[in-house]
């Protein structure tokens, strides 16, 4: 990567830069004679100097050449014009003015767009390239550099590169030229003048650049300031938990507002110091005039200069500044931007950056087949020059499960992070297959391997792309592109070739079904199943299924596999034993095990935007339905008992009591407002309250359950007229708001709905010992009957696991990262305390159930149980880097060697 | 099914019967009634300790797990208290609860109980009263046998 942001812009946009300017040039002729041409319009046209009879005519458009003096002064008469009398001629002449301005305008949005296009190439390229090296950088560099900056620096610290690209060349060389015009101008005039403003010229070159030197320094600081901020704002919010946990809010408050403080410092001296030069700038130019009328008009009365020279002399350094100044600014742009460009390179450039062969994509390399793991003499230094790892050597064959065991900071880490090539190691070999692995690119490690860390990372899509994000190493199947579609992709292949970026394209099925030993999606889903059972996460993602809604427009055939499982149920639920365990959803019957709320609504809001389900008494339409129901009164009066009610209850309990939390309608905070309200009504009387305290009343009971809270508080007579309202609330429903709601109705599938509040179509009763677990046997007895629970499992893949996984919990994203190895049956799988985070009954059950399905293959699995090692063939000792002993478990144990040794201190 | 029902009957419990009427409500609110249908174990010796139950209605048999098989050690009735044991000893259950006709039950969860006895002396004398009534039935029982045995 250059160094100099010049040497980039040279290399990578010279020709285009070059092809800019002669449009920059024509245009400039353009306007130079957009300046003349008034000057004609009103002397010849308008004024008549060069019609002096009103028969006269004047050649427009002729075309003369003439010779210099010295050649003869001879001239040519190319093309003789038309003639034209004064009025056609003033036409003519404001025509032609008008005609330049459009091809003016035209030319210079021509520049402009191929200077915006040419910047934004460059910011691409520059962009692109250092992704490129960041997928480049050796691991260890990742302890070094924080995420947060990196991305800081590839957002928002090149983006004015962008913008400057497509200024770099043209406006020097066009302001320059520009100024040297005026200058020659000047000393051509006079070369005394001249020589003042070349003086004043020559010492705002000298001084300005001088007083730039602190300029440079602070906005190397300001833009280092920024990053760290950025930095830190990550660690923060990374650190979030050990910052609450230790109360150091405050302390990071602190530390973050210290730094804004440096960094005002730093902007305000920067801004001082800019206007400070500003000021000056404009001071030396100003000299110039005072210069030129002192010294000129001495010239003038001494009888030694005319007048019209001074005038003219004026008039062109009047000129010269603008151009200067333009040129001051492009140069402060330029110091700014290159700053950035080199600062940026600078923390991008790393000695042992990964070849970029070495990544180059492969569609179907070579892999290691048959054979041996052979790692000789593998060795590891570490950062301060101790060795990590030294003198490793062993063979196992490629059908072997091995167990690596060494107490702590003996270099299991190290050994299994260089075994998949992760870590590349300082000298020896690792052989797999007969193919040197410490040479072999990543398409052919990243394939034969595979790795699992202690905390390995998800990627926030779902659990299926996560699952098959390690087949995506190569585009195998092409997109096809049409019409619309296909333009748009070929313009951006020419981009990507121009700019240098990869032409594999993003949107082409890049899923290897071949590595995980599939030839369709359908038998890839049948394998995912496969590895999910061996890592135990069937059930959870079954379960993920059923709490999931989906809308059935993108699974075909859903609607009615709900429906029919609901249809089982039912008679189930009708069946001995069964009765009363679920109270299903019914248009004509108040569900005594809803809330109040679900009742009258009778349906699952979608969203929150029209209706709140916790807020359904804030509704204007609900509302209106409760007025025109009558409702109202009865809402009134019951949320009147209950306030009473939960008063009565709470008001002896201690502050802060859990009761509050778990049974109270009302919050504690709220208490004493509710107990002054129910103070209003005993004074007014309940129809005589005032707005405020009646909402309060009316939104209690909406939470309430019958069944649970068994207050009593709603008779039958009150249940039909809440059905009432049921029906008045569907049936006036205004057009805008069906869309905010979808109604309960036993033939059809809600999509608003989860899949399980689907299939049951009604509350689980309460007061049913063991409903919920004798529920979740029925559901799953239905589904496997009717064959869904693919269907519904495949559903559960669909889950978005979040930011990092952090929406499963740490064991169950350590399996999907051992399922995600698994799923690609790679020649060597590697596990580093892949499963330590679970359980131990799980930590048995797992490594077990993997190492049947590797059986044949081979694995090696750093434990950090040692009792593990048991189950594998072949155990590895580490002993502080150096490999201590290996062999079966059941023979290394007791022969007083290095593993007995770490079993007994372990 | 009715909150002044359970009410009066939290009353008429040994334990509660002295606690102030709010905190009755309170706990009447805050337990949930539960149907048992007839030989449906309420819960078994082993399994850990959640809840205690107020019987309102029916009757349960608590045995004690044996090589011999099941020993039947109680029958419990309206207004008894299961489970409270579990709940104190933060053990295992040591029995296993079985209904032996439909059972109607009120469930009071662990914290909630364990709330009520801290903040009221009465009960938790009521408890202890219950809890030594026990252990010398046990302690009978436990040289009855001797007795058989050594026979």
């Amino acid at each position: 990567m250059e160094r100099s942001l010049f040497g980039f812009i040279l290399r990578y946009s010279r020709r285009e830069q070059l092809m800019i300017l002669p449009l920059v040039i024509a245009s400039m002729l353009i306007y130079f004679s957009m300046l003349d041409l008034p000057k004609a319009i009103i002397n010849e046209a308008i004024q008549g100097k060069r019609f002096p009879v009103p028969e006269a005519t004047v050649a427009f458009l002729k075309v003369q050449i003439t010779l210099p003096h010295i050649l003869g002064g001879a001239s040519v008469q190319l093309f003789d014009g038309f003639a034209l009398h004064q009025l056609p001629y003033l036409f003519a002449l404001t025509f032609a003015f008008l005609t330049l301005i459009v091809v003016n305008g035209a030319l210079k949005f021509q520049i402009n767009t191929m200077k915006g296009w040419l910047g934004e190439r460059m910011l691409r390229r520059l962009r692109y390239a250092l992704f490129d090296r960041i997928l480049r950088f050796p691991l260890a560099r990742f302890r070094r550099v924080k995420s947060a900056e990196l991305a800081t620096m590839i957002k928002d610290e090149v983006e004015p590169l962008g913008g400057f690209v497509g200024e770099s060349l043209i406006a020097p060389t066009f302001y320059t030229l520009e100024a040297f015009t005026a200058m020659f101008f000047i000393l051509y005039q006079h070369l005394y003048l001249g020589l003042i403003a070349l003086a004043v010229v020559a010492s705002q070159a000298v001084i300005i650049p001088r007083l730039r030197r602190r300029l440079l320094v602070l906005s190397k600081e300001r833009q280092l300031g920024a990053r760290q901020l950025s930095g830190r704002i990550a660690e923060v919010a990374d650190g979030v938990i050990e910052v609450h946990a230790h109360d150091t809010s405050n302390y990071e408050r602190a530390e973050v507002s210290a730094r804004l403080g440096r960094m005002f410092r730093i902007r305000f001296e920067l801004y001082q110091r800019k206007f400070m030069i500003k000021f000056l700038n404009n001071l030396l130019s100003q000299v110039g005039p005072f210069l030129f009328y002192l010294v000129g008009g001495y010239l003038v009365i001494a009888g030694r200069l005319d007048i019209g020279t001074l005038v003219a002399v004026i008039a062109a350094y009047k000129d010269l500044p603008s151009p200067i100044k333009e040129l001051i600014d492009w140069d402060q742009q330029r110091l700014d931007v290159q700053i950035k460009y080199t600062q940026v390179v600078e923390q991008f450039t790393v000695d042992d950056m990964t070849p970029a062969e070495m990544q180059a994509p492969v569609a179907a390399p070579e892999l290691p087949a048959a054979g041996a793991v052979r790692v000789s003499n593998l060795a590891l230094a570490g950062e301060a020059g101790s060795k990590l790892i030294d003198g490793v050597t062993f063979e196992v064959g490629l059908d072997q499960h091995v167990a690596v065991l060494g107490s702590h900071a003996a270099g299991v880490a190290e050994l299994t992070q260089m075994l998949a090539r992760l870590v590349m190691p300082s000298s020896g070999r690792v052989e797999v297959g007969g193919i040197d692995m410490t040479k072999a690119p990543e398409a052919v490690t990243g394939r034969a391997m595979a790795y699992v860390g202690p905390s390995a990372y998800l990627f926030p899509t779902s659990v299926r792309d996560n699952l098959v994000y390690g087949l995506k190493h190569y585009p195998l199947r092409e997109r096809i592109y049409e019409g619309q579609e296909l333009a748009e992709y070929e313009f951006q292949r020419s981009e990507a070739k121009r700019t240098d970026s990869t032409l594999l394209d993003y949107n082409a099925d890049w899923t290897d079904y071949r590595a995980a030993g599939a030839s369709s999606r359908e038998e890839l889903d049948l394998r995912i199943v496969e590895v999910l059972k061996t890592v135990e996460l069937e059930e959870t993602i079954f379960e993920l299924g059923l709490r999931s809604s989906v809308d059935a427009a993108n699974h075909p055939g859903l609607a009615e596999s709900v429906l029919r499982a609901r249809e089982a149920i039912r008679t189930r639920l009708a069946g001995p034993g069964m009765q009363g365990l679920v109270e299903q959803f019914d248009a004509e019957r108040y569900n005594r095990n809803a809330t109040l709320a679900e009742n009258l609504l009778f349906g699952t809001p979608i969203g929150k935007k029209t209706f709140d389900i916790e807020n359904l008494a804030g509704n204007e339409y609900v509302r209106r339905v409760l007025r025109e129901t009558g409702l109202a009164d009865d809402l009134l009066k019951t949320g009147h008992k209950l306030a009473e009610t939960m008063v009565e209850l709470f008001s002896g309990l201690p502050p802060g009591h859990e009761f509050f939390e778990r049974f109270s309608f009302i919050k504690q905070d709220d208490l004493p407002e509710v107990k002054a309200v129910l103070g209003r009504v005993a004074d007014a009387g309940l129809d005589k309250i005032e707005d405020a305290d009646r909402d309060l009343l009316m939104a209690l009971p909406f939470k309430m359950i019958s069944a649970r809270h068994r207050l009593g508080l709603i008779d039958e007579a009150f249940e039909a007229r809440i059905l009432q309202a049921r029906r008045h609330f569907a049936e006036h429903l205004p057009a805008q708001m069906r869309g905010g709601i979808e109604f309960f109705d036993s033939a059809s599938y809600n999509g608003a709905a989860t899949l399980q509040d689907n299939i049951l179509f009604g509350k689980v009763a309460t007061g049913q010992a063991q409903a919920s677990t004798r529920i979740a046997a029925m559901l799953h007895e239905v589904l496997d009957e009717l064959k869904l629970r693919p269907q519904v499992a495949s559903i559960g893949l669909g889950y978005q696991v979040g930011v990092g996984g952090a929406r499963l919990s740490s064991s169950d994203r350590q399996k999907v990262a051992i399922a995600r190895a698994l799923l690609r049956r790679p020649a060597v799988l590697i596990l580093d305390q892949a499963a330590a985070v679970l359980d131990g009954a799980s930590q048995n059950r797992i490594v077990t159930s993997v190492l049947e399905a590797r059986k044949g293959r081979c694995v090696f699995w750093a434990l950090q149980r040692n009792d593990l090692a048991e189950r594998f063939g072949h155990t590895l000792v580490m002993e502080r880097g150096r490999l201590a002993e290996q062999g079966r478990f059941a023979d290394l144990k007791s022969s007083g060697g290095a593993l007995q040794k770490l079993l007994s201190t372990g | 099914m009715s909150l002044e029902q359970e009410f009066e009957l939290i009353r008429r419990v040994p334990i509660f019967s002295t606690t102030d009427p709010a905190m009755q409500k309170l706990l009447a609110f805050s337990s949930d009634r539960l149907t048992y249908a007839e030989g449906q174990t309420m819960f078994s010796a082993g399994d850990p300790p959640d809840s205690a139950y107020i019987v309102m209605e029916g009757e349960v048999d608590i045995t004690v797990p044996t090589p011999k098989g099941p020993l039947l050690v109680n029958t419990l009735t309206r207004n008894d208290v299961i489970g409270e044991i579990g709940i104190f000893g933060d053990v295992p259950r040591t029995a296993t609860a079985v209904a032996r006709t439909r059972v109607e039950v009120l469930r009071i969860s662990r914290d909630v109980f364990v709330n009520v006895i801290r903040g009221n002396p009465d009960s938790a004398i009521a408890l202890v009263k219950i809890l030594a009534d026990r252990l010398a039935k046990t302690t009978a029982q436990l040289r009855r046998m001797a007795a058989e045995t050594s026979r």
